[in-house]
């Protein structure tokens, strides 16, 4: 009792003075370092609160594709001008805003009992057994349809800062890499296993903690890690095939959609099929995460393709 | 009863090869020595408590999922002690 | 049995905590990837033990997936190092062999 107790206090203590640290720290090397580390922490702090689908979607981003994002980023600002000082007025400015939300988060009243009896009662006819993909992809269908649209603008938006030149070329750099060194053969050894892992976790979805967005995250990071080794080349962004595996998702789940909306509403689905429907939608998902998470990293087109 | 047992004296002991692993990364003097400690004693440590943890285990699907556990870290961990090193080597590191 | 593994984590967490002292003060950068990965090793090794006591096997899934990715913020780091993030340090000089 005292243990877990104690357990919790420090894990708690551990991710505030790295969060502190991170915000705080003088160069900017250091603070994605802590980054990283308090993306991991911050995983185990969502398994102790009883949400392991957070904690699933925060290691895959936080200890997975964040740090290699950030990592990059900062090699690039190596050339920036000196941090900026700290200024008072912003300062305050953000204080007035931070507090202001928390107090309007804190004064909000919170129904009893909460969401939590309506959506057990309607599992049933959800199609699936995990409480978090029914309310993702079948009570809350809606908002999850328009967040995987708003990943491929995003994606469009990146490649937009191309220049007219490279329009349709390749992302990322030409990989350096020693043929059957190390690297190269940790780039071989761990898409199988990464692949694996990674239909495991969409497919478990439908009943325990899982689903599209860990497992294309998962993609993503096994993708990446095969193409800084040397294994693989990213596309040019000109390929109908990769902008076709960009779409497949939301576009399936839209046309599930419109499919609901014969039978009732729109984005609604009969309760005999939508076991079918939640897992065409999530697997296709998964496909258009994986490639867009992935080319969002890798960034605009660097060189011809 | 007897595996709880097991249990317990195996993750114990790969406590101390965590500890030990720890202790070194942060007394020892140079990079290369810092790197030494932490990619041997801590996958160690991973395996003992794994180890431990299978134990426990309710059935065969769990058992596998915990050794491909320990498995993926020591890859990433021979992996990374090997690029970290050279990396180190480049910067001038002793 | 679950008090035991409470403290048991609790060492782990320790052992996290004095690395990420490593993290926030180097010296090398090295030192710092190194602290990362000390602290992901110790937090597979975390979730291994919180899978005993919680009893969820979502929470293995998230230890196996951390065990995954284990590698890749270093290797994003030795990429990082070159000019082009294109570089690697098994390639002597960072150029073609």
């Amino acid at each position: 009792m005292i243990a877990s107790a104690a357990f919790d206090i420090l894990l708690c203590l551990l991710i505030v003075t790295v969060a502190v640290g991170s915000v705080a720290a003088r160069d900017l090397f250091g603070a994605v370092a802590l980054y990283i580390v308090y993306g991991l922490l911050l995983a185990i702090g969502w398994v102790r609160l009883g949400a392991v689908d957070v904690g699933l979607a925060e290691g895959a981003i936080g200890a997975g594709l964040t740090g290699v994002l950030l990592l990059g980023a900062a090699a690039r600002l190596k050339a920036a001008p000196d941090p900026p000082r700290l200024r008072i007025v912003p300062l305050l400015l953000c204080l007035a805003v931070s507090l202001g939300l928390g107090a309007a988060v804190l004064s909000l009243s919170v129904p009893q009992p909460g969401l939590v009896p309506l959506v057990q009662e309607n599992l049933a006819a959800s199609g699936v057994g995990n409480p978090v993909t029914a309310v993702l992809l079948n009570f809350r269908g809606w908002d999850t349809l328009v967040e995987s649209v708003v990943l491929v603008v995003a994606l469009v938006g990146v490649w937009a800062l191309a220049p007219d030149d490279l329009w349709d070329g390749r992302p990322g750099a030409a990989q350096r890499v020693k043929r059957d060194a190390v690297l190269n053969t940790f780039g071989r050894l761990l898409p199988p296993v990464g692949l694996m892992v990674g239909i495991y976790i969409v497919w478990i979805g439908a009943y325990a903690p899982g689903g599209a967005f860990q497992a294309g995250t998962v993609l993503a990071a096994v993708w990446l890690l095969a193409i800084m080794a040397g294994v693989a080349e990213p596309p040019p962004v000109r390929r109908p095939l990769w902008r076709a595996l960009l779409v497949l998702g939301p576009a399936v789940f839209l046309l599930a959609g419109l499919h609901g909306t014969l039978w009732g509403a729109f984005m609604s689905f009969a309760p005999a099929k939508a076991k079918t429907m939640i897992m065409a939608i999530e697997f296709t998902l998964t496909l258009s995460i994986a490639v867009t998470l992935a080319m969002l990293v890798l960034g605009r087109p660097r060189r011809p393709a | 009863m007897i595996a709880d047992a097991v249990t317990v004296l195996l993750i114990g002991a790969g406590l101390f090869f965590f500890v030990a692993g720890t202790v070194g990364f942060v007394r020892f003097p140079d990079v290369h020595s810092r790197l030494h400690a932490l990619t041997k004693a801590d996958n160690l440590g991973l395996g003992l408590v794994v180890l431990g943890a299978a134990l426990q285990a309710p059935d065969a699907a769990t058992v596998l999922k915990l050794v491909l556990v320990w498995l993926l870290t020591l890859a990433a961990a021979a992996t990374v002690a090997q690029l970290l090193a050279r990396s180190a080597l480049e910067d001038g590191a002793p | 049995m679950t008090d035991l593994l409470y403290v048991a984590a609790l060492v782990i967490l320790a052992n996290v905590a004095v690395s990420a002292w490593r993290v926030l003060h180097g010296p090398a950068r090295a030192d710092r990837i190194m602290g990362a990965q000390l602290i992901g090793t110790s937090g597979v090794a975390l979730l291994v033990l919180l899978y005993l006591i919680h009893g969820s096997s979502g929470v293995l899934d998230l230890a196996l997936l951390l065990a995954l990715l284990a590698a890749f913020a270093a290797v994003g780091y030795v990429k990082s190092r070159s000019a082009d993030g294109a570089g690697d340090p098994e390639v002597a000089g960072g150029e073609d062999p």
